[in-house]
């Protein structure tokens, strides 16, 4: 069984999102610690973009933190071993195309599996264009996590149908960020996967406290938790971990809720 | 392959957009064939916009430079002031179509975001448009003329404050409020359908030029020069020409303050293969595949990507890309002023520019026709502090 199965392995999974080398290397290696320690299930590790399209303005400016600290896609990989030393759970890149495409997906995919990567998120590739990379990530045993969109529709099940690792649920129309009210009707899209296939769905977007976190954990299989997590460093800067330790503590918590 | 130029194109974007760019799809391949809708544009080209425009032979210039004769393909003319409008229309039409009740876009200069601030207010649609806080402050005149349009501006803070991150939150804005909008792409850039659709929109000016110049000579151009930053009036002023061996098309791009500086907008020179802003094409960008921040003294030109299609006709040598600095383009931008009578855009102004390096070269019986894209109102302020005078809209 891969990590990301185990992941969601008779419970309901807490995917913690932050972006690395937010705000510098070493705090963001600790942030990342903090959060496995703190009960997270499953780490994203956001890879800094000049141009994150898909991203709020909370991750935006994580990215620009990361960067203008002198975060590169070497120090990115240099991260996840570091983690790996102390990590078991599964880690996922969030990336958009362009650095991994410049960098060279063969190349990529096989630092993917020399650190100990299991699975890559891809905002800005939809399943028309995974040719890109799926041979390759396969190749490296890299899982390539699917999205689903509020306004997938009938691409549910071609999406569904071709998915590895888990599926990414969109909560909302428009960018990551916080959101005090989800309004998509998530349970017919999780209906619409689960007919498909028996891959876990994780929902992501929007989700900040610890009762919407149990409200989507009973709909999922997971939920996902980026902006939030990112707000905090924003507030706290080189001070975030207790703070981010608690915080994953509590969102854990609602989550395991959700399985009663 | 559908939406492919070579390996270039594509539709790289976030799932939330994909239903809804193929629905674009379909709906302008059923709308590029009505004759219905063909009429309506036609008449609105003819009727509101005042196409066809005027191919004007440059007497002076081409006495003064001792070579080909020149010819302006005069786009400045346009209502609104460029060929902005071409496509504008088209799309806002084809929303209307689509029965969309509200039309988002971004803008550099302001020229993409004026004429869509007034597509919208002629076909009753609600307008917003994107533009970095940057070029908010470099054409004033164009914000508030939107504004009168009835849009709404939004400046853009994010990034380098210019055209690229107008049109991320562009891109964003629409994954937010898809039911209603379209996103009215000013280039020949982004994903399939934009590159093909901006493209056959505004490939009128290559249409008519080659008309014209049939009519007025007898005999098609030795060179077409276009200013290019995404490439709109470029591929519409190449795109009828493309069939034609003989004639040399010739894009001018931004090289700022030289393309041995950090600082220029030249994609073709100094770009590589990317994957962005929806599509593969060659972009600016730093060794780890981060898109780099460009300068062009022209907001329109101030963009580290070019459309796919362009790209393409680089690798296949169909077509030719030349640096031009923003020294050669205000030069060119006030010779042109002085010679003709005519003050066209900055952006324009970089293919006056190179047609002034090479018209003397060529010989008496060749024709140079230049894309004049936009009339340079909008630039006379940065100019005059380009050349030091102190003078504020």
């Amino acid at each position: 069984m891969s990590r990301i199965q185990e992941a969601f392995q008779n419970k309901k999974a807490f995917i913690a999102f932050l972006t690395a080398g937010d705000p510098d290397f070493d705090s963001s290696v600790a942030y990342f610690k903090a959060a496995a320690r703190a009960g997270a299930d499953l780490i994203e590790i956001g890879i800094p973009f000049s141009d994150p399209i898909a991203e709020g303005p909370v991750i935006q400016e994580a990215n620009i933190r990361a960067l203008s600290n002198g975060m590169t896609l070497e120090r990115v990989f240099e991260l996840v071993t570091e983690l790996r030393k102390e990590i078991q759970l599964p880690l996922v890149f969030l990336t958009y195309l362009n650095p991994v495409f410049h960098y060279g997906p063969d190349r990529f995919f096989a630092r993917c599996k020399e650190t100990g990567v299991d699975g890559i998120i891809i905002p800005d590739m939809p399943f028309e264009e995974k040719g890109e990379i799926n041979d390759v990530a396969k190749k490296y045993g890299v899982d390539i996590i699917s999205l689903i969109a509020p306004t997938s529709e009938a691409r549910i099940r071609d999406i569904a149908k071709e998915a590895t690792g888990f599926i990414y649920v969109v909560s909302s129309l428009g960018v990551t960020g916080v959101r005090s009210e989800i309004k998509t009707d998530l349970a017919s899209i999780l209906a619409s996967i689960r007919e498909t296939t028996d891959l876990p769905a994780a929902i992501g977007f929007g989700i900040s406290t610890p009762e919407q976190a149990e409200k989507m954990g009973r709909i999922a299989d997971g939920v996902i938790v980026g902006s939030a997590m990112v707000r905090i460093i924003a507030q706290y800067g080189t001070e975030a971990e207790q703070p981010l330790y608690e915080y994953v503590k509590s969102m854990k918590e609602a989550t395991a809720r959700a399985e009663a | 392959m559908k939406g492919r130029y070579g390996e270039f194109g594509g539709q790289y974007i976030p799932e939330t957009l994909m239903n809804e760019i193929h629905r674009l799809e379909e709906a302008y391949e059923f709308y590029k064939n009505d004759p219905e809708f063909n009429r309506e544009l036609d008449t609105l080209l003819r009727e509101y916009a005042g196409r066809p425009s005027l191919l004007y032979y440059a007497e002076k210039m081409t006495k003064d430079l001792g070579g080909a004769k020149i010819y302006l393909k005069r786009e400045d003319l346009n209502h609104t002031g460029s060929h902005k409008i071409n496509n504008v229309l088209g799309q806002v039409l084809l929303a209307k179509k689509m029965g969309k009740t509200r039309v988002i876009a971004e803008t550099g200069a302001g020229q993409h975001g004026v004429a869509t601030a007034t597509g919208a207010a002629l076909l009753g649609m609600e307008c917003e448009i994107f533009m970095g806080e940057e070029d908010t402050i470099r054409q004033a005149l164009n914000v508030y003329r939107m504004e009168l349009l009835g849009a709404k501006v939004h400046p853009v803070k994010s990034g380098t404050r210019t055209l690229k991150d107008a049109v991320n939150e562009a891109m964003r804005e629409w994954t937010n409020r898809v039911d209603d909008t379209l996103y009215v792409l000013g280039s020949v850039m982004g994903p399939h359908p934009f590159p093909m659709m901006v493209r056959d929109f505004q490939s009128v000016i290559s249409k008519e030029a080659r008309e014209q110049i049939l009519e007025k000579e007898g005999k098609l151009p030795s060179a077409v020069i276009a200013c290019v930053g995404g490439g709109s009036n470029s591929m519409g002023a190449f795109y009828n020409f493309i069939n034609d061996k003989d004639v040399k098309l010739i894009g001018c791009e931004a090289a700022g303050r030289g393309i041995d500086t950090e600082q220029h907008a030249a994609t073709i020179a100094k770009g590589e293969v990317g994957i962005f802003h929806g599509m593969k094409s060659l972009f600016c960008q730093d060794k780890d595949g981060q898109i780099a921040p460009v300068y062009s003294i022209s907001a329109g030109l101030d963009y580290p990507g070019i459309g796919p299609e362009h790209a393409y006709l680089n690798e296949i040598g169909r077509a030719q890309y030349v640096p031009i600095t923003d020294d050669e383009a205000v030069d060119a931008f006030e010779y042109i002023a002085r010679t003709e009578g005519i003050i066209c855009a900055i952006e324009s102004a970089h293919a006056v520019a190179y047609a002034m390096k090479i018209a003397g070269t060529m010989s008496k019986d060749d024709i140079i026709i230049i894309c004049l894209s936009g009339r340079g109102d909008k630039d006379v302020a940065a100019i005059a502090r380009y050349r030091g005078v102190d003078l504020y809209e």
